[in-house]
């Protein structure tokens, strides 16, 4: 049999591949997380080694840590990306449980309208939204973020999720009709569970590049009181100095809530990808 | 309890009926199979009953009461389906109690309509499991003891025996019928099964491209079938039907002889060489092949005969219809009164 005598060559080829993809994606991020234990000497004198007794600091964290409003962009961080997770989970679901569920004259051409923007990246329109943010005096606030990425999270959440919905039994929505469910129940009760990797899937592809975007808070809510931590950590590149102790230590902690969402979800996650490929 | 009448039931999807005028009553008590080919009906028709599909025309009543708009949990019915559709996340107990506590029964009540239910279909040892953990057989026990601790004045099933593998389809075929024996309840089956309802039935609704071709009970649709479609959807292997000179000889457009009511010697009314033979032990099917006779549709005679005859490809035999078992049909295709 040729695929038998093939197969092993051909797997150490495909995990060649992977584990040199795997190097190229979390090298940056070691080096990040490596040198934000080191301090300034060590970073420079060798950014490539790890943290040795010499070279180990905690200057970065001291310093982000001791500095108070680091925690606040934080808290900021959180509210926006959980805040927006949510809308863009609850309605993105709801839309397309009305998608592909009910059976209505603009059906189509709503599900057309709504996929749309996935093809349209939101940050064409961001003159138009600072604008109509600066009408609706929203300007520095956590809701004027949230309303922007809800925005930008539903196509694609409408999308996948109407898919997966699709793939839910008829049969079960009936059943649960005549026992008497309302639709809102049969949503919550019967649907979302067994879409559940679905949204997880959803809800990871969502929740990271909110967390990680610098463009909008920069725009639309610059101020103190309302910074995320991506912006936040700015404040340590200047124009002539730069504390990279304390840039990578703001780095790796912000790193650490996207990794903990992460790995919980991690396993549905799986699941919601492979769903659609292996049946 | 549980009678049901339809009247002059339409429905339309955008410009295609599927529905084209459906009156039917069902006495309380009765058990009534809709069978039709794929794509007749029979399943809107009882989706409409339901009121999961809203008719396009026509009125639906219930024990006498018109349903039209009202909402299927609010008809007093139950419904089987085919996929079983039970609950994934909840147990099998939890399964067949949602609707009563949706319903606001009390707990105690609940408990003991459960505890009838599963007494009934063998479902004590598993009513903590859930749905995963159940075979195919068992899980469709749990969907027919959802509809029972209901109480519904109506059970509807939507091909309840599709997704089971043969053996389990006949033992759970014979245990729907001791059912309605147990229950007396007014049952409505959907199936495109001949054999099930020809078992099950009180009475078959035969229906074909969204009209009612016939209604009555099993051995009057064999014995009087009133139209071609009926005469070859009902019986196994399907009626031969035959036009031309041996037709006309009979003053009708085409004539009809049951597989089972045709004599194989070896001369007879029609001559020709066996083509094909299975044997099934109890019984044996020849096809003929008879050039001199216009048969129609697949060209050969078919005929069974008891036991294991031994004949061989390339055989000639003679085939004569019994005395008083040709069905005679005009040339619009209904029966021809004997």
């Amino acid at each position: 049999m040729i695929p038998a005598r093939t197969w092993p060559l051909g797997r150490a080829g495909v995990h060649l591949v992977l584990i040199l993809y795997t190097a190229l994606c979390l090298g940056p991020v070691l080096l990040v997380v490596m040198n934000s234990f080191k301090s300034r000497a060590g970073i420079f004198g060798a950014p490539l080694s790890l943290p040795n007794a010499a070279t180990f600091d905690l200057i970065g964290y001291k310093t982000v840590l001791g500095q108070g409003a680091f925690l606040r962009y934080f808290g900021n961080s959180l509210i926006v990306t959980a805040g927006s997770l949510a809308a863009v989970l609850l309605f993105g679901a709801m839309a397309a449980f009305a998608l592909s569920e009910y059976r209505f004259r603009a059906n189509r051409l709503l599900g057309l309208f709504l996929a749309l923007g996935i093809m349209v990246p939101i940050r064409l329109g961001t003159v138009a939204i600072l604008n109509m943010m600066v009408a609706a005096r929203l300007v520095n606030t956590h809701l004027a973020l949230i309303l922007i990425y809800t925005a930008q999270g539903l196509p694609i959440a409408v999308f996948i999720l109407g898919e997966f919905m699709q793939g839910v039994s008829k049969d079960l929505k009936d059943a649960g009709r005549i026992d008497g469910l309302s639709e809102y129940t049969i949503f919550f009760r019967l649907v979302l569970p067994l879409v559940r990797p679905a949204v997880a899937t959803v809800a990871v592809f969502t929740m990271i590049p909110i967390w990680n975007d610098l463009w909008f808070p920069l725009i639309v809510a610059p101020g103190e009181a309302t910074k995320t931590v991506t912006l936040g950590a700015q404040v340590f590149i200047g124009q002539f100095v730069t504390n990279w102790n304390a840039v990578l230590a703001a780095l790796t902690l912000a790193v650490l809530p996207v990794l903990v969402l992460y790995l919980l979800f991690s396993r549905q996650l799986i699941r919601g990808i492979t769903a659609g490929a292996v049946k | 309890m549980g009678s049901l009448a339809l009247s002059a039931i339409r429905k339309s999807f955008g410009a295609v009926d599927v529905l084209k005028g459906v009156d039917l009553d069902v006495a309380a008590g009765e058990f009534v199979v809709f069978v039709g080919p794929s794509g007749c009906g029979k399943s809107t028709l009882l989706r409409i009953i339901a009121g999961l599909d809203e008719q396009s025309a026509g009125d639906v009543r219930i024990d006498g009461r018109l349903m039209n708009g009202v909402p299927p949990a609010r008809r007093g019915i139950a419904m089987v389906f085919q996929s079983y559709a039970l609950y994934p996340h909840l147990t099998v107990a939890k399964n067949m109690s949602l609707a009563l506590s949706q319903e606001g029964v009390a707990a105690a009540d609940i408990r003991r309509r459960v505890e009838t239910a599963s007494a009934l279909l063998r479902l004590d040892a598993l009513l903590d499991r859930r749905p995963a953990e159940l075979s195919g057989g068992q899980r469709q026990r749990v969907a027919i003891g959802r509809a029972i601790v209901r109480q519904p004045s109506l059970f509807l099933f939507d091909e309840p025996l599709s997704n089971l593998d043969a053996a389990l389809r006949v033992g759970t075929r014979i245990e729907i019928a001791k059912l309605h024996r147990q229950l007396g309840a007014t049952m409505v089956y959907v199936t495109h099964d001949q054999v099930e309802a020809m078992t099950l039935a009180d009475r078959i609704v035969v229906m074909h491209g969204g009209v009612v071709e016939q209604v009555g009970r099993p051995l009057e649709l064999y014995a009087r079938p009133a139209n071609l479609f009926v005469a070859g959807f009902i019986g196994s292997p399907t009626m031969n039907f035959i036009g031309g000179d041996a037709a006309a000889r009979a003053s009708a457009a085409t004539i009809g002889v049951r597989p089972e009511h045709l004599v194989v010697a070896r001369e007879g009314a029609w001559t020709g060489a066996v083509s094909h033979a299975e044997r099934l032990g109890a019984d044996t099917m020849l096809y003929v092949d008879v050039p001199n006779v216009d048969v129609l549709g697949a060209g050969m005679l078919t005929t069974r005969i008891l036991g294991d005859i031994d004949y061989d490809v390339g055989d000639r035999v003679g085939l004569t219809p019994q005395e008083g078992k040709v069905y005679r049909f005009d040339g619009g295709g209904n029966s021809i009164a004997a």
